[in-house]
């Protein structure tokens, strides 16, 4: 077990390509550290330089206090799952699971002993003479999980490993590599793109963005202050709604009607320089039907009128869907979600999520009065996409 | 062929086994006709019978019985087998470099194998001649190993190539990750899972060295290092004026023989979709 240093990691291709860019992350002993961001960002490229697949070509790695980058793979002591779980086709579920500890050269007992004891931990007991083809997509995942564990390494390392499971493994899969890592203790980076793996998994994630890091940070704090426009979309779903606005004599203009800024986010626009012309953003659960509001904190909050366009209700709460005219809001960041989300369709005005009480009376197809709270709206500078409401509280 | 109706499977089977069956006789009915020449008896052989009215091995005997046909099934045996080996030998190395490794000239290399791969052979045979003469090579072991490798290693690096893409590189990693070195991983999991690779690849040179007429027949002229398809055009009979059609069958039946076998001691290894469970599918 040990802990993780990157400092100003880059990885240049010989081509010039620049796929990471002085990457500073300092990962604890015993941190479950994940990377975050859509394909290409350098995240994948990050682990395998982390691994030793992969050469550094500028910076330091780190690993226990000890300078790696010149060390192959097998002198580090790292264990790493694949998306592809890379499992050996020709050996058994323990041959595959022993191998990194036939190589180290184990003597057979103990061999016995710590494969026994991994798929105890995994559930993969009565499964150790199978060999992977006759494995199903779970098991074979679990697998490339024990051969990770079975020679307690210094950190395990996983690139995307649920990607390739379905919906319903996944979500219990993420639970048991949680606890594993947790009864565990080894330190761990995980790579995914999938957001809420990142939000539900991680100590801590990191979310990059063209092999440059954006933000890290606890998973809620990454959600409650995103440092740009990028991380605020990328983070949370429902993601969050961008509307364009203009700042004028503390007062906030924009499709959703004009609304006073809160003496706190008054405060904390007057070191940012806003410019007039910003990105409101608006996370779906700080909205709410007006006519379940009362009174004093209407007045607070912004009110609009709009026609209900979809609605889906998930027992808990509803998801009003609305569509108001206007310009959508634009900026470098936000095309650069639009690209990764495949969503390149222009719907032709601005689309809102809001989530609200199950107890709302909004009906599909229906005018409904909404009102979502001021103090929680968040300032983003269009050109440069920085958050103009960030703190660090 | 699951959910279909029964008449229509039924129908479809006897099809199926009739074309079958009309081509498996259409390419084995030569084959038969050699082993029913090869059983006659000299009296019998024109005689234009599939099925002998004797069977004799008077002539597996007789070719037995000459030094002539024994040494060039030895020489058969070496030289495919040396030529077979140290093809497949560096057809791995060169085709494991091509699927995996990126280096400056790749691309011409492969195209220089396939061009020598598709060069017709008849034209070489005389400059050859000369060159085996010249280095005073013709007529040995290595005068017919040398240009069987030449024409087998691109043959071998094709197939061996296709085989090493197959083979998801992320196992690869996996091994480094798990501790191995490069040798190891080589070793303990590219090398099983190309074995079919392998096996399939030294069937196809095998049989290429092993059936080369025109080779053997230019670059050899003495018993020394003629091979049975070039022995068998000197066969004669016992004397002038005997067909030696009987020998020549009965020799064509034996050589035969060690191409059988080597196909049913490799097949079994030659499983399709070994790889399948390594990486999802």
């Amino acid at each position: 077990m040990a802990e993780i240093v990157l400092d100003k990691v880059t990885k240049r291709y010989p081509d010039g390509a620049l796929a990471v860019q002085e990457v500073n992350l300092e990962i604890a002993d015993g941190e479950f550290v994940i990377l975050v961001g859509p394909s290409g960002c350098g995240k994948s490229t990050t682990l395998n330089m982390i691994a030793g697949l992969e050469d550094i070509t500028e910076g330091e790695l780190r690993i226990g206090g000890q300078r790696v980058n010149e060390k192959a793979p097998k002198d580090r002591d790292i264990a790493m799952v694949f998306q592809s779980y890379a499992l050996y086709p020709h050996m058994t579920v323990k041959e595959n699971m022993a191998f990194p500890l036939r190589l180290a050269k184990v003597d057979n007992a103990t061999v016995e002993k710590k494969v026994a004891d991994a798929a105890e931990i995994l559930d993969l007991a009565q499964h150790l003479d199978r060999k992977p083809a006759n494995l199903s997509g779970g098991q074979r995942q679990r697998v490339a999980m024990g051969r990770a564990i079975v020679r307690n390494p210094k950190a395990f390392l996983m690139d995307e490993p649920l990607s390739n499971l379905d919906a319903k493994l996944r979500v219990q899969m993420r639970t048991s590599v949680s606890r594993i890592q947790k009864q565990l203790g080894t330190t761990t980076v995980y790579v995914t793109h999938d957001q809420t793996e990142a939000m539900t998994l991680g100590d801590r994630v990191v979310v990059m963005r063209g092999g440059i890091v954006q933000q890290m940070g606890a998973p809620q704090f990454l959600y409650e202050h995103p440092a740009n426009l990028f991380v605020a979309g990328f983070i949370g779903s429902p993601s969050m709604n961008f509307v364009p606005a203009s700042l004028a004599d503390n007062k906030l203009q924009s499709v959703l009607g004009e609304v006073t800024l809160t003496d706190r986010i008054r405060r904390l626009l007057e070191g940012a320089d806003a410019p007039r012309e910003v990105i409101v953003g608006i996370r779906p659960e700080h909205f709410e039907d007006a006519s379940l509001v009362d009174a004093t904190a209407k007045t607070d909050g912004g009110v609009f009128t709009s026609q209900v366009e979809v609605l889906e209700s998930m027992g808990s709460d509803k998801f009003a869907h609305f569509l108001l005219s206007g310009e959508q809001a634009t900026s470098a960041d936000l095309a650069d979600l639009a690209k990764d989300t495949g969503d390149d369709t222009s719907v032709g005005g601005i689309s809102l999520v809001t989530r609200l009480s199950a107890s709302s009376g909004a009906k599909e197809g229906e005018p409904s009065e909404i009102w979502f709270d001021a103090d929680k709206v968040q300032l983003f500078d269009p050109s440069t996409g920085k958050n103009l409401t960030y703190t660090e509280r | 062929m699951a959910g279909i109706g029964g008449a229509d499977t039924t129908q479809k089977k006897v099809g199926w086994g009739l074309l079958n069956a009309v081509v498996v006789a259409y390419a084995l009915f030569p084959v038969l006709w050699i082993l029913s020449l090869s059983l006659k008896s000299s009296k019998t052989l024109a005689d234009g019978n599939l099925i002998p009215r004797e069977i004799s091995f008077e002539n597996y005997s007789n070719i037995f019985a000459t030094t002539e046909f024994i040494r060039a099934l030895a020489n058969s045996i070496g030289i495919a087998i040396i030529a077979t080996v140290v093809a497949v030998v560096f057809g791995t190395m060169a085709a494991y470099a091509i699927a995996r490794l990126d280096f400056p000239g790749k691309n011409l290399l492969v195209g220089v194998s396939l061009l020598i791969a598709m060069f017709p052979q008849v034209s070489l045979v005389s400059p050859l001649f000369e060159i085996e003469r010249g280095l005073g090579i013709f007529d040995t072991w290595p005068g017919l190993i040398l240009p069987y490798i030449t024409f087998a290693l691109p043959l071998a690096i094709y197939t061996l190539s296709a085989f090493f893409r197959e083979i998801p590189w992320e196992l690869e990693k996996a091994a480094k990750m798990d501790g191995a070195t490069p040798g190891q991983a080589f070793r303990r999991v590219i090398a099983p899972l190309a074995a079919p690779g392998v096996f399939t690849t030294a069937i196809l040179v095998f049989i290429f060295c092993w059936n080369d007429f025109l080779f053997a027949i230019s670059l050899t002229s003495t018993e020394q290092s003629r091979t049975v398809p070039a022995a068998l055009s000197f066969f004669t009979g016992s004397s002038q004026f005997e067909d030696p059609a009987g020998s020549i069958s009965a020799a064509a039946v034996v050589i035969t023989i060690p191409i059988i076998l080597f196909v049913l001691f490799f097949q079994r290894r030659i499983v399709a979709g070994l790889t399948s469970g390594a990486v999802k599918g």
